[in-house]
């Protein structure tokens, strides 16, 4: 794996004078998938900030290939851009060997974009989808999504008089991709570029569909202090609120953290759950809590169950 | 004269047996009826090992449109096929393509748009997405669905915006046909190869495809988008008259049929067309002027040269095979009535324009039911009030 | 500094075909560091060369040079105090301070 020292002397494949927030943690996500991806690389890229920021005619951040479509569909925009290389590595017109990158954001991932992502894994393609996941629809003004999580203030799940912010769990979307037995699917984080490009490298060196949703703390949709993006994405892990795990042909890894923090230590940093540190709210933390640890518990029986050593042996009565 | 061979086909299986001529990198398609066919035989020559293509079975319409989109513009020859709610749902990335300019190829199947739900056959898909940007050939028949597939390849790649190439539902699409195949390697060389300007898998020059342009640019693409399609006008005669020199079939902007010393003349696309000429060598031998006019394109519309060719017309009857829901017209008379309206100040022609709306879902047009059209064109010549919008064919 | 280079616009006949850019990476002839409130300010003699702050930077403003830390893009670093933050070496090898105070010792 390459070290820092040797990555900041490639040719940047990302640039600076986009337009995001100070402090984003989407394009820090951008950079380091692309430091580890190489120049011999061609991203898709679903309507939303990354894309948005990136690509305002006729300024392009991007220093490989890149397309847009529309909102819903990168990971079939990857599909097609993979296909005609097949094809033309079939037809002896082609040879370079090439990386296929799909980015979305949890908008165009988890919900209207999870159909053609879906799609796009089922059918084999050797594609990497990274979503960047901050866990609202921060390009339109931090709307709910279903990556949200329970509890949080969103502009359409806000706190209210009634109401304690969105009211349901998160989906698991990580888990939807193991579902559909890709070689990888993995969770990383913004804070850990070693943990994140390592990913990216064995991902990519792998054959067929690939999936890593990427944890993405947002100054502005989380609200808070712009130098903290990767501080919260690394309590992120040390809280399990967001486990670093890799799943590879069905065998689960999980990094586990020193020592696992008590989550209001990641939720007081963030604006977005504010309410919550109020004592008549302390149920609601309770529960996140709960839930928390139960996901942490659920993965770690995962990983045990999927672990080498516990292979069934192979039963002398069925044949 | 070019080698061909005469075989029986229905149109879908023209169409599967030009796009297998044609070759394409890559073809993204999800079944609906009444195209199914043309993707699902062309997946078996992918199957046999026929052509070259990268099949994508998508899992929905609008990533067929949009892996079409990933692959034109990473530089592939690429195909699809759709009917009715498909291309209701790529609607939002016809508009994508066109926009960015990629020559994608499509056969369009016409059938009717629900609600109600109905698998057969209207015009009321293309034309929902008339104003997309792409370039509509309609097709009156077998031959000409084959035909203009190959041109359309042609015309795509020269004009640089995405063609939908249509046949009837079931009429066409189902209705075994006489058909003049050309010889492989004719096909192979009328086509030729595609050599793309900028695409994304040259890494020696990098682009950004879909960009965000704000209040700076957007205008100025969309106008580029404008003058394409005014210029792709020229290029449709260019390669019909190709086509025309290299193996005998002439094709233009819109057919005239009967049209010398015509008094009165239906606009009519697709196959119902052909039913017009059979009603119309009836009347002639009546003694009865009767012409048709055909829209072979109706994007780019071909205004000038439509409202030249009914300049001499005592009275003009426009057949939409879908409508509107403006609570004017169907969209071919709104067309048409335009096109005469900026040509009546030099001709001198303020003349009767009937629009009759028929066939909606599949509904029979009958030979008597032109006949009738023509009928009610005769009085209106001869200077008797008319309806003006006529829903043909409907109970009351 | 970061002031946009005034262009005239092309015309819609100037333009490449379709919505397309030409060249990798021209966003950055576009300048963002005119959206600071802070600047950070390289404290050369204490820093280890880790490159943290390089790997962390959203704007790619941490200039480095043979695999060293030599300096701070200004003219497209919008201010986020990440590389401030991360840097691992104790009493930081980077001090922010206010644009504004910058720029006035700047001008002196």
């Amino acid at each position: 794996m390459a070290n820092l020292k040797d990555l900041s002397k490639q040719k940047a494949l990302f640039t600076g004078g986009h337009r995001a927030c100070a402090g984003c943690g989407a394009v820090i996500i951008a950079r380091q998938v692309l430091m580890a991806a190489g120049p011999n690389t061609v991203v898709a890229n679903a309507t939303g900030c990354l894309e948005v920021v990136s690509t305002i005619f006729p300024y392009t951040a991007w220093n490989v290939p890149f397309v847009h479509s529309a909102f819903e569909c990168a990971a079939a925009s990857i599909s097609g851009v993979e296909a005609l290389y097949k094809s033309w590595v079939r037809q002896g017109k082609y040879n370079k060997k090439v990386n296929f990158i799909a980015f979305g954001g949890d908008g165009g991932t988890y919900d209207i974009g999870l159909q053609s992502l879906s799609g796009a894994m089922e059918r084999g393609h050797n594609i990497l989808y990274v979503c960047y996941n901050n866990e609202a629809y921060m390009n339109t003004g931090v709307q709910r999504s279903g990556a949200t999580p329970k509890g949080a203030d969103t502009t359409t799940a806000p706190v209210g008089k009634v109401k304690k912010g969105k009211e349901q769990f998160r989906k698991d979307l990580t888990e939807i991709m193991v579902a559909h037995k890709i070689p990888y699917a993995a969770q990383s984080v913004v804070g850990n570029w070693r943990d994140l490009t390592s990913k990216v490298e064995k991902a990519l060196a792998m054959d067929g569909p690939k999936f890593i949703n990427v944890f993405q703390p947002c100054r502005l949709g989380w609200s808070y202090d712009p130098e903290m993006t990767c501080e919260i994405g690394r309590l992120s892990v040390e809280t399990c609120v967001w486990p670093l795990y890799e799943v590879v042909n069905g065998q689960y890894k999980v990094t586990k953290p020193k020592e696992k923090k008590p989550l209001v230590e990641w939720i007081k940093l963030q604006g977005r759950f504010r309410h919550l540190l109020k004592p008549e709210n302390k149920q609601l933390l309770d529960e996140l809590q709960t839930a928390t640890d139960k996901n942490w518990e659920d993965l770690l029986r995962k990983e045990s169950l999927t672990s080498p050593a516990a292979e069934p042996k192979p039963s002398q009565t069925l044949r | 004269m070019a080698n061909s061979n005469i075989v029986a086909r229905t149109g879908n299986e023209a169409m599967a047996e030009a796009m297998r001529q044609i070759n394409p990198d890559v073809v993204a398609a999800y079944p609906i009826t009444p195209a199914t066919e043309v993707v699902q035989i062309f997946a078996g020559y992918v199957a046999d090992g026929l052509v070259d293509t990268e099949f994508v079975p998508v899992e929905s319409e609008h990533s067929a449109m949009s892996a079409c989109i990933g692959s034109s513009s990473a530089g592939g020859r690429t195909m699809t096929g759709t009917s009715s709610q498909g291309l209701a749902l790529m609607a939002e990335m016809l508009y994508i393509a066109a926009g960015l300019r990629l020559p994608i190829i499509m056969a369009d199947v016409n059938r009717a748009l629900s609600s109600p739900i109905n698998i057969h056959c209207d015009h009321s898909d293309t034309m929902m997405v008339r104003d997309s940007g792409w370039i509509q050939i309609f097709s009156e028949n077998c031959q000409e669905a084959y035909d203009n597939m190959l041109q359309a390849v042609r015309i795509a790649e020269k004009a640089r915006l995405p063609v939908m190439v249509t046949t009837d539902g079931f009429i066409i699409s189902h209705g075994m046909e006489r058909l003049e195949i050309l010889s492989d390697a004719d096909a192979k060389s009328f086509v030729g190869a595609y050599k793309p300007e900028n695409y994304l898998l040259n890494f020696e020059k990098l682009i950004t495809v879909g960009a965000l342009d704000l209040q700076d640019y957007y205008f100025e693409h969309r106008r580029q988008l404008a003058e394409a399609m005014k210029t792709s006008k020229q290029v449709i005669l260019d390669v019909a008259k190709e086509f025309g020199t290299k193996f005998g079939r002439t094709y233009g902007l819109f057919e005239q049929y009967k049209m010398d010393g015509a008094e009165i003349a239906i606009v009519a696309m697709g196959s119902t067309a052909g039913t017009a000429k059979v009603v119309i060598d009836g009347l002639r031998s009546k003694g009865l002027k009767a012409g048709l006019i055909k829209p072979r394109v109706f994007r780019p519309f071909p205004k000038e040269e439509l409202a030249d060719s009914l300049k001499g017309l005592k009275a003009v009857a426009v057949m939409d095979r879908s409508d509107a829901m403006n609570a004017q017209e169907g969209p071919l008379a709104v067309e048409v009535k335009a096109a005469l309206f900026d040509a009546s100040a030099s001709s001198g022609a303020n003349k009767t324009v009937l629009d009759y709306i028929y066939g909606l879902g599949g509904r029979e047009i009958k030979p008597e039911d032109i006949e009738h059209v023509y009928n009610d064109l005769s009085e209106a010549a001869k200077g008797k009030a008319k309806q003006k919008v006529t829903y043909l064919g409907v109970r009351e | 500094m970061a002031t946009q280079k005034k262009v005239k616009k092309p015309g819609w006949k100037e333009l490449p075909e379709g919505d397309l850019i030409i060249g990798g990476g021209t966003a950055f002839e576009f300048k963002t560091g005119d959206w600071r409130s802070r600047r950070p300010v390289f404290l050369k003699d204490k820093c280890i060369h880790c490159l943290t702050c390089w790997a962390y930077c959203p704007d790619s403003a941490i200039i480095t040079a043979d695999g060293k830390v030599v300096g701070y893009d200004y003219e497209h670093c919008k201010g986020c105090g990440i590389c401030y933050h991360e840097c691992p070496v104790k009493g930081k090898a980077i001090m922010m301070v206010s644009e504004k105070e910058a720029k006035a010792k700047e001008k002196k």
